[in-house]
């Protein structure tokens, strides 16, 4: 159960936006990627979940043990929010949704519908979905937006019990979570060589 | 899957899931035609087999863009790219779940439909079987192209440009089917084409249009 990849090169939009990457995740750790906007962390984390081709290198990692959570939660917005998390954890055969609403603080709000959650809470319920997902190496990109400082802690405190438990995780994110233990891999580093134009010209325009 | 099913299903009926406008819409085109064409039962009768077939196409199509375009925004079809179940298999389940909110409801209320365009008496039964073996291919190959268009803004007309042509074979097999019914002639022919239509379009594209939804999800 650990995640490995090497060599990787990825794409966004069909500019190269990041090559060489190689990183090993073993479990009970977790990696930060960070970056400036743009340097390709959300298309890294796309790439290694599988929802686009790499340009090269490989991905190794265990059959079903990866799981993702991006800027959009999943969420719909008819659904209760015990709804919404039982549908994520039956499509991934779990049982019970009591354990992630209980470590999400969200039991109070389990009965109203997502769509008159406020950013937050939506935010505390996509990162619950991790919990019912029952696999081991979580791929977060910006799991702290829009959440407020107690919740980034208890979000941390999560983040720490599944790492406790052999998990993984793979961070963007440009706030400091409190894992002292994580290890920071700054991506500046891999920016790909065709690429090194476009970054100045978006420099220009920022 | 079965999760998939019911969550599609729940969603639907629910506030602002659209169930109910299509038959809404079938009704709306059963009822304009005569007023259209005159009340002539002679004319209604003739015409009957087709108007109802047409209407009950483009009821379908009205929410067709709803079985992707709703998961692809709110991030629910990449979660779903990397769940256990096959893509294969949610396509399938999605289309299942829009014949069991459109294609099925259509099939039931559609001789209270004939009554109102005058259909022959023979003719009620081969609707409703036409009708039951037709629209889950209207379903199928509407998910497919769903899927093709999923990441576009505003694809739903390129949706029914799509889509259209491909249910050209189905209309004519369907209202086929209810014409020589109605006729005494030998329906069953047409059914089973018909039946052949869904059952080619239930094998190949479910992988067709997972297809899709992979290059659109880049």
């Amino acid at each position: 159960m650990e995640l490995t990849v090497t060599d990787l090169a990825c794409a966004r939009g069909g500019v190269t936006v990041l090559a060489g990457v190689s990183l090993t995740l073993p479990a009970g750790r977790a990696l930060v990627l960070r970056g400036p906007n743009g340097i390709g962390k959300t298309t890294l984390l796309r790439t290694v979940a599988g929802l686009q081709p790499a340009v090269s290198g490989r991905v190794l990692a265990a059959p079903e043990s990866l799981t993702y959570a991006a800027h959009a939660d999943g969420l719909k917005a008819a659904l209760t929010t015990r709804e919404n998390l039982a549908f994520w954890a039956a499509i991934h055969g779990q049982g019970g949704v009591e354990d992630a609403l209980t470590a999400l603080n969200l039991t109070g709000l389990q009965d109203r519908p997502a769509q008159h959650l406020s950013a937050g809470q939506k935010r505390r319920l996509g990162l619950a979905r991790l919990l019912v997902t029952g696999r081991p190496v979580w791929l977060l990109d910006e799991p702290t937006v829009s959440l407020d400082a107690a919740s980034v802690a208890l979000f941390g405190q999560v983040l720490r019990g599944h790492l406790a438990k052999g998990g993984a995780a793979l961070i963007a994110t440009h706030v400091d979570l409190g894992l002292d233990e994580a290890g920071v891999l700054d991506l500046t580093g891999f920016r790909a060589q065709s690429r090194s134009l476009g970054g100045v010209f978006d420099e220009v325009f920022a | 899957m079965t999760a998939l099913l019911l969550r599609d299903l729940r969603l639907a009926t629910r506030a602002g899931g659209g169930f109910g406008l299509g038959l809404a819409f079938f009704l709306l085109v059963a009822v304009l035609v005569p007023l259209g064409v005159g009340p002539e039962p002679a004319l209604l009768a003739r015409i009957a087999p087709g108007i109802l077939w047409v209407g009950a196409l483009l009821a379908c199509l009205l929410s067709l863009d709803r079985i992707f375009a709703l998961d692809f925004e709110d991030g629910s079809m990449d979660l779903l790219a990397i769940a256990p179940i096959p893509l294969e298999g949610v396509v399938a389940v999605k289309a299942l779940a829009h014949w069991l909110v459109t294609g099925l409801p259509l099939t039931l209320l559609s001789p209270v439909l004939g009554v109102l365009l005058n259909l022959p008496g023979p003719g009620y039964v081969w609707l409703v079987l036409s009708l039951a073996l037709g629209t889950p291919a209207l379903s199928l190959i509407g998910a497919f192209g769903a899927a093709l268009t999923v990441g576009l803004k505003r694809g739903g007309l390129l949706l029914s440009l799509l889509v259209l042509p491909l249910y050209v074979p189905t209309l004519i097999y369907g209202a086929e089917a209810v014409r020589r019914g109605v006729d005494g002639q030998g329906a069953p022919t047409a059914l089973l084409l018909l039946a052949g239509i869904t059952a080619g379009a239930a094998a190949l594209l479910p992988f067709a249009a997972a297809a899709a939804i992979r290059v659109n999800l880049r």
